[in-house]
């Protein structure tokens, strides 16, 4: 399978980019690291006229300490983001939800911006910026603007990046010393979650002051899991205590079903799979 | 077309391509390195798995112009002087295949991953080999040839 025909463009800095888009448009798609526009060009998905890649602007790859936040270069790969010390530090659940991230050959290639821009409801990455209160920093030709994760998930596969704009790094703030776990189902290795939870917790003493819980494939948006957090509050990090708080989920929930199993399926996976993810994240 | 310059398997090449040209395509129609396979076409098998600055691509998920001013090693620049590379080595040793046609993509993942991890367990290979299928499911004896390849005791 090969793409349809398209011309292509390699900015080497932003602004280039960003004139190239407001040249071309609604014509335009812009690649980051292909791992999955090109399946889409090649199954012609989408053909669009123009490609512009991203993957020759050096300043949007590297991960930096901005204070009270880390901040992510977009076309940083995913490798990158999976192996760096700061994240690993600061927002271990982005390090935990990478470990198993499609696979080793896509982690070389794939970026973080690239993925979450994509924005698949079964992405990996969705739920665990929701969860962290990422902010998207995106760029057009009128400056940068920050929109946080609870607005960037529009729907499915949509976002708030308008068609003149690039994403061109994601704000985490620091969760330093949480616990983290990113609890994925799967029924094949490296295929996309049927459901997933990325959990990240604060204990003290072995009680729980704090906690953050989003969902992967419930939804056509990564979602929060706010009953979840609300109930864990001041409980122990025992498998009663977080079964209870683990039991609503699936409130407010819209998964999809497909061959991988019903909408009740997946409501179910939700809540034994945020048990887990929260004892894991919790160390328990 | 676009002009490209890539160094596949040492050697400097320049050409004019297509934008939509897959990488795996060039390597096997202009280059003529048929050694890397296309197995799903999907991005799914990694059979057409080969190194861009020596990490494992999916080189029919790269496009050959985003290859330009990189370098590239297939299968087929792993043998030096004749001598098979010591993960070819252990495949062979191992009968690490069976119809062979994930062997290129399956050898070039492993190298990547004793690059990254020299002495993997058990687990560790057989995740780090993830994103590799072997439709004949000959999986025990390419594990057996990564642990031989490394060094380290081989599962009966």
């Amino acid at each position: 399978m090969i793409p349809a025909q398209f011309d292509y463009l390699a900015p080497t800095t932003v602004e280039e980019a960003l004139a190239a888009l407001a040249e071309h448009g609604d014509d335009a798609k812009i690649i980051a690291g292909g791992q999955s526009l090109l399946p889409v060009l090649r199954m012609r998905l989408n053909a669009p006229e123009f490609v512009i890649d991203i993957g020759r602007i050096d300043s949007l790859r590297g991960v930096s300490d901005d204070g009270d936040a880390i901040v992510i270069g977009a076309m940083t790969t995913h490798v990158d983001v999976g192996k760096d010390p700061l994240v690993a530090e600061h927002a271990t659940l982005v390090t935990k939800a990478i470990e198993h991230l499609a696979d080793a050959q896509v982690r070389h290639r794939g970026t973080f911006g690239g993925a979450l821009a994509h924005a698949d409801p079964a992405g990996d990455l969705g739920a665990p910026a929701l969860a962290l209160d990422a902010e998207f920093v995106i760029t057009g030709s009128g400056g940068e603007r920050r929109v946080a994760a609870a607005d960037f998930f529009e729907d499915f596969m949509t976002t708030a990046i308008a068609d003149d704009e690039i994403l061109t790094s994601v704000r985490i703030p620091k969760h330093t010393g949480w616990g983290a776990h990113y609890e994925k189902f799967v029924r094949v290795a490296h295929q996309w979650p049927i459901v997933a939870v990325a959990a990240t917790v604060k204990t003290d003493g072995g009680t729980i002051s704090e906690a953050r819980v989003g969902l992967t494939n419930m939804g056509s948006v990564p979602l929060r899991a706010t009953s979840v957090e609300q109930a864990l509050v001041g409980q122990p990090a025992t498998d009663d205590a977080v079964r209870r708080a683990a039991a609503s989920a699936a409130e407010g929930t819209n998964p999809p079903s497909d061959l991988n199993g019903d909408a009740d399926y997946r409501k179910h996976l939700a809540t034994v799979l945020t048990r887990r993810a929260v004892l894991a994240a919790a160390g328990a | 077309m676009t002009k490209i310059e890539v160094t596949v398997d040492g050697a400097k090449v320049s050409d004019e391509v297509e934008p939509r040209m897959l990488l795996v395509q060039y390597l096997r129609e202009k280059l003529g390195k048929t050694g890397t396979v296309i197995g799903c076409d999907t991005s799914n098998c990694g059979a057409c798995t080969v190194h861009l600055d020596g990490r494992s691509v999916k080189s029919c998920n790269v496009l050959a112009v985003q290859a330009d001013g990189h370098e590239v090693t297939t299968i087929e620049g792993l043998a030096k002087d004749g001598a098979l590379h010591p993960m070819q080595a252990a495949f062979h040793e191992c009968h690490a295949l069976q119809c062979g046609f994930c062997t290129p993509g399956m050898v070039m993942q492993s190298i990547d991953l004793l690059n990254d991890n020299p002495k993997p367990d058990e687990q560790q290979i057989r995740q780090g080999l993830e994103g590799n299928l072997c439709r004949c499911t000959g999986y025990h004896n390419i594990v057996r040839a990564v642990q031989t390849a490394s060094g380290q005791e081989v599962n009966k």
